[in-house]
């Protein structure tokens, strides 16, 4: 079967790859361009590890087809940080020591960046409904709530 | 398996009419991408209907609003008009999921995937949604209830695919409401679940009522015999009783794990009822 061609915007640059028509997304991110931040999981969009935005939306990248992001906008946690400089969400995620294996932390960051660019000043409860499809199975979720808030005020006061 | 992304409704329905093995249709993807995962689903041709001009349109029609087959639940909640007109069914499809299915997931794939507990859809049924299905045959509107027809099974023929559901115009003192039971706060399928629709006179007589229940039988019910309870009254507590025991007479579920047959006959009454109560208040608020 031939593979299809496909033109995409991540990250902020033009990308093109060839890919299988079962192919997601993710394994594309991960096998292809060699971009391994978002974690595979669960596979089937309920654990929230593969999170990445596509035209500015929330998605798990697990849960679209690589042939579908032609001529779209993706952007994955290798474009937070600016250069050196960590992204607010991600220093206070260390500030807060709001991880432990890390492997959740990724689609975290994408997730909560995510809600603050569309409610800057969110309450806890907003935090938690909005997080509730990023799935931590080591260290709960306080310290990850907490980061997320102190990053939100930060940015705001920023 | 391959992939087609056609830009046009007559070239997605050829190459969907035209293939000789398995063929499905794309939109957001959030049960087709599981399907394919585990080998549910697999489809020789699968054909995303996203490049079709329109598809994700939310456009204002005789006084109600036509919402395209590829908008997400996401883009949904977030449309003011549509959320003051019909409030049951956005807070029916932003149960859908978490927040990165409802990125993507869309109303007409929840109807299309044919499950009795699906959200959206005991909400859409009350609210007399439209389907507008194109295919072979030519074009045509379908009432959202004739589309499933088994868990996992829906009425399109060979061809057909939804590119578009009208949420038709309300008239003043109407409003909708849903809920559902789950065993947690959030992220779960519905266990039992009540979509109502309410249209009140000036002095808050019920005129018109629709009371879909979902998860409560192979497909969602759109129970007549409650409606009746409530219409040429005030939902007084006797008429909301009577409504409640017509909805657990109505319920044929299934007993699992997740629910016995007791108690989801038991609990569809309870949120019919509370559902009805938030469909009046909403519908009074806005005299």
């Amino acid at each position: 079967m031939s593979k299809i061609h496909v033109t995409t915007t991540l990250n902020g640059d033009q990308v093109e790859y060839l890919c299988e028509p079962q192919e997601t997304l993710l394994d594309i991110l991960r096998n292809r361009l060699n971009l391994t931040g978002s974690k595979e999981g669960c596979g089937s969009g309920d654990c929230g590890a593969c999170s990445v935005t596509l035209d500015g939306r929330l998605v798990c990248s697990c849960l679209v087809l690589a042939a579908e992001a032609e001529g779209r906008e993706i952007e994955t946690i290798e474009g937070m940080a600016d250069g050196e400089n960590l992204h607010s969400l991600q220093q206070k995620f260390l500030d807060h020591a709001a991880l432990q294996c890390g492997i959740c932390t990724p689609g975290f960051l994408v997730a909560a960046k995510a809600l603050l660019e569309k409610n800057p000043d969110p309450t806890e409860t907003e935090v938690r409904f909005w997080l509730a499809g990023n799935l931590c199975r080591c260290t709960g979720y306080d310290k990850i709530i907490n980061a997320v808030m102190d990053a939100a005020a930060e940015m705001r006061g920023a | 398996m391959r992939y087609a992304a056609p830009d046009s409704v007559s070239e997605a329905i050829k190459l969907l009419k035209s293939e000789p093995g398995v063929s499905r249709v794309l939109a957001g993807g959030s049960d087709i991408l599981v399907q394919l995962k585990t080998g549910m689903a697999a489809p020789d041709l699968l054909v995303d209907i996203k490049q079709i001009p329109g598809i994700y349109d939310i456009t204002q029609e005789n006084g109600g609003y036509r919402v395209g087959a590829a908008v997400s639940g996401a883009a949904l909640g977030e449309h003011a008009g549509v959320k003051a007109q019909w409030p049951g069914v956005i807070e029916a499809v932003e149960l859908i999921g978490s927040t990165q299915v409802q990125g993507r997931a869309t109303m007409a794939g929840n109807l299309c995937n044919a499950s009795p507990a699906a959200d959206s859809v005991p909400a859409m049924i009350a609210a007399q949604a439209i389907a507008h299905i194109v295919g072979p045959e030519g074009e045509r509107d379908c009432p959202v209830q004739d589309i499933p027809l088994s868990p996992g099974r829906n009425s399109l023929a060979k061809g057909e695919f939804i590119t578009s559901i009208l949420l038709p115009a309300r008239p003043e003192n109407a409003s909708d409401a849903y809920l559902r039971f789950i065993p947690r706060t959030e992220m779960d399928i519905a266990v039992v679940s009540a979509g109502v629709s309410l249209e009140l006179d000036s002095s808050g007589v019920c005129t018109v009522a629709r009371i879909a229940l979902g998860a409560v039988a192979p497909t969602v019910l759109l129970v007549d015999a409650a409606a009746e309870c409530l219409i040429g009254t005030k939902l007084d507590e006797n008429a909301l009783d009577a409504m409640g025991k017509a909805c657990s007479a109505a319920a044929n579920p299934i007993g699992d794990k997740r629910g016995t047959i007791e108690f989801r006959k038991d609990v569809v009454a309870v949120l019919a009822k509370r559902a009805a109560k938030i469909a009046q208040t909403r519908a009074g608020d806005q005299s």
